[in-house]
Protein backbone atom coordinates (compact mmCIF):
# COMPACT_ATOMS: atom_id res chain seq x y z
CA UNK A 1 0.00 0.00 0.00
CA UNK A 2 1.24 3.44 -0.85
CA UNK A 3 1.66 5.68 2.14
CA UNK A 4 -0.50 8.80 2.15
CA UNK A 5 2.60 10.87 2.75
CA UNK A 6 4.06 9.85 -0.59
CA UNK A 7 0.75 10.58 -2.30
CA UNK A 8 0.77 13.96 -0.66
CA UNK A 9 4.35 14.57 -1.80
CA UNK A 10 3.53 13.52 -5.32
CA UNK A 11 0.51 15.77 -5.33
CA UNK A 12 2.46 18.73 -4.03
CA UNK A 13 5.22 18.08 -6.53
CA UNK A 14 2.71 17.80 -9.34
CA UNK A 15 1.05 21.02 -8.27
CA UNK A 16 4.36 22.84 -8.06
CA UNK A 17 5.54 21.58 -11.39
CA UNK A 18 2.28 22.72 -12.92
CA UNK A 19 2.60 26.14 -11.43
CA UNK A 20 6.24 26.70 -12.22
CA UNK A 21 6.29 24.79 -15.46
CA UNK A 22 8.78 22.46 -13.84
CA UNK A 23 8.10 19.75 -16.33
CA UNK A 24 8.88 21.95 -19.32
CA UNK A 25 12.38 21.75 -20.67
CA UNK A 26 13.63 24.38 -23.08
CA UNK A 27 16.81 24.11 -25.09
CA UNK A 28 18.21 27.51 -26.03
CA UNK A 29 20.76 27.31 -28.85
CA UNK A 30 22.36 30.72 -29.20
CA UNK A 31 25.98 31.81 -29.52
CA UNK A 32 25.44 35.34 -28.26
CA UNK A 33 26.39 35.16 -24.63
CA UNK A 34 24.39 38.23 -23.68
CA UNK A 35 21.18 36.68 -25.03
CA UNK A 36 21.91 33.41 -23.28
CA UNK A 37 22.14 35.36 -20.06
CA UNK A 38 19.14 37.64 -20.42
CA UNK A 39 16.56 35.42 -22.09
CA UNK A 40 17.85 32.34 -20.29
CA UNK A 41 17.51 34.06 -16.94
CA UNK A 42 13.97 35.27 -17.67
CA UNK A 43 12.90 31.80 -18.79
CA UNK A 44 14.34 30.25 -15.65
CA UNK A 45 12.48 32.81 -13.61
CA UNK A 46 9.26 31.64 -15.28
CA UNK A 47 10.05 28.17 -14.00
CA UNK A 48 11.28 26.47 -17.13
CA UNK A 49 14.27 24.19 -17.06
CA UNK A 50 16.63 25.82 -19.53
CA UNK A 51 19.52 24.08 -21.25
CA UNK A 52 21.98 26.42 -22.91
CA UNK A 53 24.09 25.62 -25.89
CA UNK A 54 26.53 28.02 -27.52
CA UNK A 55 26.92 26.17 -30.81
CA UNK A 56 24.97 24.01 -33.22
CA UNK A 57 26.80 20.76 -32.70
CA UNK A 58 26.40 20.57 -28.94
CA UNK A 59 22.84 21.87 -29.39
CA UNK A 60 21.91 18.80 -31.43
CA UNK A 61 23.60 16.53 -28.89
CA UNK A 62 21.72 18.05 -25.97
CA UNK A 63 18.46 17.82 -27.89
CA UNK A 64 19.03 14.09 -28.42
CA UNK A 65 19.94 13.54 -24.80
CA UNK A 66 17.42 15.73 -22.98
CA UNK A 67 14.46 15.63 -25.39
CA UNK A 68 13.33 19.17 -24.55
CA UNK A 69 9.72 20.28 -24.97
CA UNK A 70 10.79 23.29 -27.01
CA UNK A 71 13.90 24.48 -28.79
CA UNK A 72 14.77 28.13 -29.28
CA UNK A 73 17.22 28.25 -32.14
CA UNK A 74 19.47 30.95 -33.54
CA UNK A 75 20.49 30.60 -37.20
CA UNK A 76 24.00 32.00 -37.16
CA UNK A 77 25.96 29.55 -35.05
CA UNK A 78 29.45 28.11 -34.96
CA UNK A 79 30.08 24.47 -36.01
CA UNK A 80 26.60 23.84 -37.37
CA UNK A 81 24.35 26.60 -38.64
CA UNK A 82 20.76 26.82 -37.43
CA UNK A 83 19.55 25.45 -40.74
CA UNK A 84 21.80 22.44 -40.36
CA UNK A 85 20.62 21.96 -36.79
CA UNK A 86 17.03 21.86 -38.08
CA UNK A 87 18.02 19.30 -40.69
CA UNK A 88 19.75 17.15 -38.10
CA UNK A 89 16.80 17.35 -35.72
CA UNK A 90 14.33 16.32 -38.40
CA UNK A 91 16.51 13.40 -39.46
CA UNK A 92 16.52 11.79 -36.03
CA UNK A 93 13.40 9.90 -34.98
CA UNK A 94 13.70 10.95 -31.32
CA UNK A 95 14.00 14.68 -32.02
CA UNK A 96 11.73 14.91 -35.05
CA UNK A 97 8.67 16.00 -33.11
CA UNK A 98 10.29 18.66 -30.92
CA UNK A 99 8.84 22.06 -31.81
CA UNK A 100 11.44 24.65 -32.82
CA UNK A 101 11.10 28.42 -32.61
CA UNK A 102 13.70 30.25 -34.67
CA UNK A 103 15.05 33.33 -32.96
CA UNK A 104 17.42 35.27 -35.18
CA UNK A 105 18.44 38.57 -36.66
CA UNK A 106 18.35 37.28 -40.21
CA UNK A 107 15.27 38.61 -41.91
CA UNK A 108 15.67 37.79 -45.57
CA UNK A 109 12.53 36.23 -47.02
CA UNK A 110 14.64 33.35 -48.27
CA UNK A 111 15.88 32.61 -44.77
CA UNK A 112 12.37 32.67 -43.34
CA UNK A 113 11.13 30.36 -46.06
CA UNK A 114 14.03 27.98 -45.68
CA UNK A 115 13.66 27.76 -41.92
CA UNK A 116 9.90 27.13 -42.14
CA UNK A 117 10.39 24.54 -44.87
CA UNK A 118 12.89 22.77 -42.66
CA UNK A 119 10.21 22.47 -40.03
CA UNK A 120 10.54 25.51 -37.76
CA UNK A 121 7.29 26.40 -36.05
CA UNK A 122 7.73 30.16 -35.73
CA UNK A 123 10.27 32.62 -37.00
CA UNK A 124 10.99 35.52 -34.66
CA UNK A 125 13.30 38.37 -35.61
CA UNK A 126 15.12 39.35 -32.43
CA UNK A 127 15.31 43.05 -33.09
CA UNK A 128 11.51 43.25 -33.29
CA UNK A 129 11.02 42.03 -29.71
CA UNK A 130 12.12 42.72 -26.17
CA UNK A 131 13.30 39.78 -24.04
CA UNK A 132 10.05 39.91 -22.04
CA UNK A 133 8.01 39.62 -25.22
CA UNK A 134 10.00 36.58 -26.28
CA UNK A 135 9.33 34.93 -22.91
CA UNK A 136 5.64 35.76 -23.35
CA UNK A 137 5.71 34.04 -26.74
CA UNK A 138 7.14 30.95 -25.10
CA UNK A 139 4.46 31.08 -22.39
CA UNK A 140 1.78 31.41 -25.04
CA UNK A 141 3.19 28.43 -26.83
CA UNK A 142 2.89 26.24 -23.75
CA UNK A 143 -0.66 27.37 -23.10
CA UNK B 1 36.00 57.48 -80.89
CA UNK B 2 36.75 58.28 -77.24
CA UNK B 3 34.60 61.40 -77.41
CA UNK B 4 31.83 59.38 -78.94
CA UNK B 5 32.05 56.86 -76.12
CA UNK B 6 31.93 59.61 -73.54
CA UNK B 7 28.85 61.02 -75.23
CA UNK B 8 27.15 57.72 -74.77
CA UNK B 9 28.14 57.76 -71.10
CA UNK B 10 29.43 54.26 -71.51
CA UNK B 11 32.29 54.72 -69.13
CA UNK B 12 29.98 55.83 -66.39
CA UNK B 13 27.67 52.90 -66.95
CA UNK B 14 30.53 50.46 -66.90
CA UNK B 15 31.82 51.93 -63.70
CA UNK B 16 28.41 51.33 -62.20
CA UNK B 17 28.73 47.63 -63.02
CA UNK B 18 32.35 47.74 -61.80
CA UNK B 19 33.52 46.02 -64.97
CA UNK B 20 36.24 47.11 -67.42
CA UNK B 21 34.98 48.85 -70.56
CA UNK B 22 35.48 45.92 -72.93
CA UNK B 23 33.39 43.64 -70.73
CA UNK B 24 30.57 46.11 -70.36
CA UNK B 25 27.36 44.95 -72.07
CA UNK B 26 26.53 48.44 -73.40
CA UNK B 27 29.88 48.66 -75.15
CA UNK B 28 29.61 45.14 -76.54
CA UNK B 29 26.13 45.83 -77.88
CA UNK B 30 27.54 48.84 -79.69
CA UNK B 31 30.14 46.66 -81.41
CA UNK B 32 27.50 44.08 -82.18
CA UNK B 33 25.35 46.74 -83.83
CA UNK B 34 28.22 47.96 -85.98
CA UNK B 35 29.01 44.43 -87.14
CA UNK B 36 25.39 43.72 -87.99
CA UNK B 37 25.25 46.88 -90.09
CA UNK B 38 28.41 45.71 -91.89
CA UNK B 39 26.89 42.35 -92.67
CA UNK B 40 23.67 43.88 -93.95
CA UNK B 41 25.62 46.26 -96.19
CA UNK B 42 27.77 43.43 -97.50
CA UNK B 43 24.69 41.34 -98.27
CA UNK B 44 23.10 44.24 -100.11
CA UNK B 45 26.28 44.77 -102.05
CA UNK B 46 26.18 41.17 -103.24
CA UNK B 47 22.48 41.31 -104.03
CA UNK B 48 22.88 44.47 -106.04
CA UNK B 49 25.88 42.99 -107.85
CA UNK B 50 27.96 45.96 -106.84
CA UNK B 51 30.78 43.64 -105.91
CA UNK B 52 31.73 41.21 -108.57
CA UNK B 53 33.75 38.73 -106.58
CA UNK B 54 31.11 36.86 -104.55
CA UNK B 55 33.66 34.67 -102.82
CA UNK B 56 35.42 37.61 -101.19
CA UNK B 57 32.10 38.89 -99.87
CA UNK B 58 31.16 35.48 -98.57
CA UNK B 59 34.49 35.24 -96.83
CA UNK B 60 33.95 38.64 -95.22
CA UNK B 61 30.47 37.66 -94.07
CA UNK B 62 31.72 34.37 -92.70
CA UNK B 63 34.54 35.92 -90.76
CA UNK B 64 32.25 38.63 -89.47
CA UNK B 65 29.76 35.98 -88.33
CA UNK B 66 32.49 34.18 -86.48
CA UNK B 67 33.50 37.42 -84.85
CA UNK B 68 29.88 38.08 -84.00
CA UNK B 69 29.64 34.77 -82.22
CA UNK B 70 32.69 35.61 -80.16
CA UNK B 71 31.25 38.99 -79.21
CA UNK B 72 28.00 37.27 -78.37
CA UNK B 73 29.80 34.87 -76.10
CA UNK B 74 31.58 37.73 -74.35
CA UNK B 75 28.28 39.53 -73.85
CA UNK B 76 26.72 36.51 -72.22
CA UNK B 77 29.77 36.11 -69.99
CA UNK B 78 29.70 39.77 -69.00
CA UNK B 79 26.03 39.53 -68.10
CA UNK B 80 26.86 36.59 -65.91
CA UNK B 81 29.57 38.62 -64.22
CA UNK B 82 27.18 41.49 -63.73
CA UNK B 83 24.74 39.14 -62.08
CA UNK B 84 27.62 38.00 -59.86
CA UNK B 85 28.38 41.55 -58.75
CA UNK B 86 24.75 42.27 -57.99
CA UNK B 87 24.52 39.01 -56.11
CA UNK B 88 27.58 39.94 -54.07
CA UNK B 89 26.08 43.32 -53.33
CA UNK B 90 22.79 41.79 -52.24
CA UNK B 91 24.67 39.29 -50.09
CA UNK B 92 26.53 42.20 -48.60
CA UNK B 93 23.34 44.04 -47.62
CA UNK B 94 21.97 40.82 -46.17
CA UNK B 95 25.11 40.17 -44.14
CA UNK B 96 25.81 43.72 -43.08
CA UNK B 97 22.28 44.27 -41.82
CA UNK B 98 22.56 41.14 -39.72
CA UNK B 99 25.98 42.16 -38.45
CA UNK B 100 24.90 45.67 -37.57
CA UNK B 101 21.71 44.52 -35.91
CA UNK B 102 23.23 41.85 -33.70
CA UNK B 103 25.25 44.03 -31.30
CA UNK B 104 22.48 46.61 -31.14
CA UNK B 105 19.92 43.95 -30.29
CA UNK B 106 22.22 42.47 -27.69
CA UNK B 107 22.69 45.82 -26.00
CA UNK B 108 18.97 46.53 -26.12
CA UNK B 109 18.23 43.12 -24.56
CA UNK B 110 20.73 43.63 -21.78
CA UNK B 111 19.41 47.10 -20.98
CA UNK B 112 15.83 45.83 -21.00
CA UNK B 113 16.79 43.02 -18.70
CA UNK B 114 18.72 45.29 -16.34
CA UNK B 115 15.87 47.76 -16.04
CA UNK B 116 13.21 45.11 -15.45
CA UNK B 117 15.20 42.96 -13.02
CA UNK B 118 16.71 45.79 -11.03
CA UNK B 119 16.08 44.30 -7.58
CA UNK B 120 17.86 41.06 -8.28
CA UNK B 121 21.08 42.37 -9.69
CA UNK B 122 24.15 42.16 -7.51
CA UNK B 123 27.23 44.34 -8.09
CA UNK B 124 29.01 41.26 -9.45
CA UNK B 125 26.41 40.45 -12.12
CA UNK B 126 26.03 44.12 -12.86
CA UNK B 127 29.70 44.26 -13.78
CA UNK B 128 29.28 41.23 -16.04
CA UNK B 129 26.39 42.85 -17.86
CA UNK B 130 28.29 46.08 -18.30
CA UNK B 131 31.19 44.14 -19.77
CA UNK B 132 28.81 42.50 -22.22
CA UNK B 133 27.51 45.90 -23.27
CA UNK B 134 31.07 47.10 -23.73
CA UNK B 135 31.97 44.09 -25.84
CA UNK B 136 28.97 44.51 -28.10
CA UNK B 137 29.67 48.17 -28.47
CA UNK B 138 33.24 47.35 -29.46
CA UNK B 139 31.98 44.94 -32.11
CA UNK B 140 29.70 47.57 -33.54
CA UNK B 141 32.47 50.13 -33.55
CA UNK B 142 34.85 47.81 -35.42
CA UNK B 143 32.27 47.03 -38.07
CA UNK B 144 31.33 50.66 -38.63
CA UNK B 145 35.01 51.52 -38.82
CA UNK B 146 35.54 48.90 -41.54
CA UNK B 147 32.64 50.18 -43.58
CA UNK B 148 33.81 53.77 -43.27
CA UNK B 149 37.38 52.82 -44.20
CA UNK B 150 36.14 51.18 -47.37
CA UNK B 151 34.05 54.25 -48.18
CA UNK B 152 37.05 56.53 -47.66
CA UNK B 153 39.31 54.28 -49.66
CA UNK B 154 36.93 54.27 -52.58
CA UNK B 155 36.51 58.01 -52.44
CA UNK B 156 40.29 58.30 -52.52
CA UNK B 157 40.56 60.26 -49.28
CA UNK B 158 42.16 57.64 -47.08
CA UNK B 159 45.35 58.93 -45.50
CA UNK B 160 48.24 56.52 -45.71
CA UNK B 161 51.62 57.47 -44.34
CA UNK B 162 54.89 55.95 -45.40
CA UNK B 163 57.42 55.77 -42.64
CA UNK B 164 60.00 53.39 -41.26
CA UNK B 165 58.36 51.02 -38.82
CA UNK B 166 59.58 48.06 -36.87
CA UNK B 167 57.38 45.24 -38.11
CA UNK B 168 58.71 42.87 -35.46
CA UNK B 169 57.42 45.07 -32.64
CA UNK B 170 54.02 45.45 -34.28
CA UNK B 171 53.65 41.70 -34.76
CA UNK B 172 54.71 41.03 -31.16
CA UNK B 173 52.24 43.57 -29.85
CA UNK B 174 49.44 42.08 -31.94
CA UNK B 175 50.17 38.58 -30.70
CA UNK B 176 50.07 39.81 -27.15
CA UNK B 177 46.68 41.40 -27.76
CA UNK B 178 45.37 38.19 -29.27
CA UNK B 179 46.68 35.91 -26.55
CA UNK B 180 43.59 35.97 -24.34
CA UNK B 181 41.19 35.77 -27.24
CA UNK B 182 42.91 32.75 -28.78
CA UNK B 183 43.02 31.04 -25.39
CA UNK B 184 39.31 31.54 -24.96
CA UNK B 185 38.82 29.79 -28.32
CA UNK B 186 41.19 27.00 -27.30
CA UNK B 187 43.50 27.81 -30.19
CA UNK B 188 47.24 27.70 -29.87
CA UNK B 189 49.16 30.44 -31.71
CA UNK B 190 52.66 29.34 -32.58
CA UNK B 191 54.88 32.31 -33.40
CA UNK B 192 58.22 32.31 -35.21
CA UNK B 193 59.74 35.76 -34.94
CA UNK B 194 63.42 36.57 -35.52
CA UNK B 195 65.56 38.18 -32.84
CA UNK B 196 66.69 41.20 -34.80
CA UNK B 197 64.70 44.25 -35.77
CA UNK B 198 62.78 44.14 -39.03
CA UNK B 199 62.11 47.45 -40.68
CA UNK B 200 59.63 48.18 -43.42
CA UNK B 201 58.31 51.34 -44.97
CA UNK B 202 54.60 51.50 -44.27
CA UNK B 203 51.85 53.05 -42.20
CA UNK B 204 51.91 51.45 -38.72
CA UNK B 205 48.21 52.03 -38.13
CA UNK B 206 47.06 50.28 -41.28
CA UNK B 207 49.67 47.59 -40.91
CA UNK B 208 48.14 46.75 -37.55
CA UNK B 209 44.69 46.60 -39.11
CA UNK B 210 45.87 44.17 -41.77
CA UNK B 211 47.59 41.91 -39.23
CA UNK B 212 44.47 41.99 -37.04
CA UNK B 213 42.43 41.00 -40.01
CA UNK B 214 44.59 38.05 -41.00
CA UNK B 215 44.70 36.84 -37.38
CA UNK B 216 40.94 37.22 -37.03
CA UNK B 217 40.37 35.12 -40.12
CA UNK B 218 42.84 32.45 -39.07
CA UNK B 219 41.27 32.18 -35.61
CA UNK B 220 37.79 32.12 -37.09
CA UNK B 221 38.49 29.12 -39.30
CA UNK B 222 41.18 27.32 -37.32
CA UNK B 223 40.57 23.95 -35.72
CA UNK B 224 43.07 24.51 -32.96
CA UNK B 225 46.40 25.63 -34.35
CA UNK B 226 47.57 28.87 -35.95
CA UNK B 227 51.13 29.55 -37.06
CA UNK B 228 52.48 33.08 -37.38
CA UNK B 229 55.88 33.76 -38.83
CA UNK B 230 57.98 36.75 -39.75
CA UNK B 231 61.02 36.21 -41.93
CA UNK B 232 63.32 37.97 -44.36
CA UNK B 233 65.59 37.14 -47.22
CA UNK B 234 67.89 39.50 -49.11
CA UNK B 235 65.04 41.05 -51.09
CA UNK B 236 61.84 40.75 -49.12
CA UNK B 237 60.26 40.76 -45.73
CA UNK B 238 57.55 38.20 -45.35
CA UNK B 239 54.76 37.89 -42.79
CA UNK B 240 52.65 34.74 -42.78
CA UNK B 241 49.60 33.46 -40.95
CA UNK B 242 48.72 29.83 -41.36
CA UNK B 243 45.61 28.08 -40.07
CA UNK B 244 44.49 24.46 -40.05
CA UNK B 245 40.92 25.28 -41.05
CA UNK B 246 38.76 23.96 -43.88
CA UNK B 247 40.69 25.84 -46.58
CA UNK B 248 39.21 27.65 -49.55
CA UNK B 249 37.58 25.63 -52.33
CA UNK B 250 39.57 25.98 -55.56
CA UNK B 251 36.83 27.56 -57.64
CA UNK B 252 36.29 30.26 -55.01
CA UNK B 253 39.96 31.17 -54.62
CA UNK B 254 39.97 33.74 -57.39
CA UNK B 255 37.30 35.79 -55.63
CA UNK B 256 38.94 35.86 -52.23
CA UNK B 257 40.09 39.49 -52.32
CA UNK B 258 36.89 40.73 -53.91
CA UNK B 259 34.72 43.11 -52.01
CA UNK B 260 31.82 41.43 -50.15
CA UNK B 261 33.00 37.97 -51.08
CA UNK B 262 32.68 35.23 -48.47
CA UNK B 263 33.37 31.56 -48.86
CA UNK B 264 30.17 29.56 -48.85
CA UNK B 265 31.20 26.43 -47.03
CA UNK B 266 27.75 25.62 -45.75
CA UNK B 267 28.60 26.65 -42.23
CA UNK B 268 27.74 29.99 -40.78
CA UNK B 269 31.32 31.27 -40.79
CA UNK B 270 30.37 33.42 -43.72
CA UNK B 271 27.90 35.39 -41.71
CA UNK B 272 30.23 36.36 -38.94
CA UNK B 273 32.28 38.72 -41.08
CA UNK B 274 31.50 41.68 -43.24
CA UNK B 275 33.14 40.48 -46.45
CA UNK B 276 35.33 43.54 -46.32
CA UNK B 277 38.39 42.40 -44.37
CA UNK B 278 40.50 40.83 -47.08
CA UNK B 279 39.40 43.33 -49.69
CA UNK B 280 40.51 46.11 -47.38
CA UNK B 281 43.75 44.32 -46.49
CA UNK B 282 44.74 43.90 -50.12
CA UNK B 283 44.02 47.52 -50.98
CA UNK B 284 45.92 48.78 -47.94
CA UNK B 285 48.98 46.59 -48.48
CA UNK B 286 49.13 47.53 -52.15
CA UNK B 287 48.82 51.23 -51.33
CA UNK B 288 51.71 50.90 -48.89
CA UNK B 289 53.83 49.28 -51.60
CA UNK B 290 53.63 45.65 -50.52
CA UNK B 291 52.16 42.49 -51.88
CA UNK B 292 49.57 40.16 -50.41
CA UNK B 293 48.54 36.64 -51.32
CA UNK B 294 47.62 33.22 -50.06
CA UNK B 295 47.79 29.53 -50.71
CA UNK B 296 45.08 27.21 -49.58
CA UNK B 297 44.41 23.52 -49.66
CA UNK B 298 40.89 22.28 -49.27
CA UNK B 299 40.34 20.62 -45.89
CA UNK B 300 43.96 21.27 -44.90
CA UNK B 301 44.15 24.98 -44.21
CA UNK B 302 45.12 28.34 -45.62
CA UNK B 303 48.27 30.41 -45.52
CA UNK B 304 47.87 34.16 -45.94
CA UNK B 305 50.95 36.31 -46.34
CA UNK B 306 52.07 39.83 -47.14
CA UNK B 307 55.51 41.02 -48.10
CA UNK B 308 57.37 44.29 -48.34
CA UNK B 309 60.56 45.09 -50.21
CA UNK B 310 63.57 45.36 -47.94
CA UNK B 311 64.82 48.85 -47.20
Amino acid sequence: MVSPLIIKKVLIFGFLSLKFNMSKKILFIEDEFSLQRTIGELLRKEGYEVFSSLDGKSGVEIAKKEKPDLILLDLILPHLSGFEVLEELKKEESTKEIPVIVLTNLEGLEDVQRALELGALFYLVKSNYTPQEIVEKVNEFFK
Amino acid sequence: MVNFLEDLNLKKKCKKYSLPLWQCPDFLFLILGIIIIFIILATFAVLLNKVKDVRTVLLIILSLTAFLMIVDYIIIKSFERMADTTRLQLDFIHIISHQLKTPVTNIAFILDFLSSEKEKITPQTEKEYFNMIKENNERMRALVKNILTVAKLEAGVLEIKKEKVNLKEIVKERLKDYQLFSQSLNINIEAKIPEKEIQVEADPFWLKEVINNLLDNALKFSRGKVKVSLSENDKKILFEVEDDGPGIPKDEQKYIFQKFFQVKDGSSHALTGSGLGLYLSKKLINLMGGEIGFSSYYQKGSNFWFSFPKI
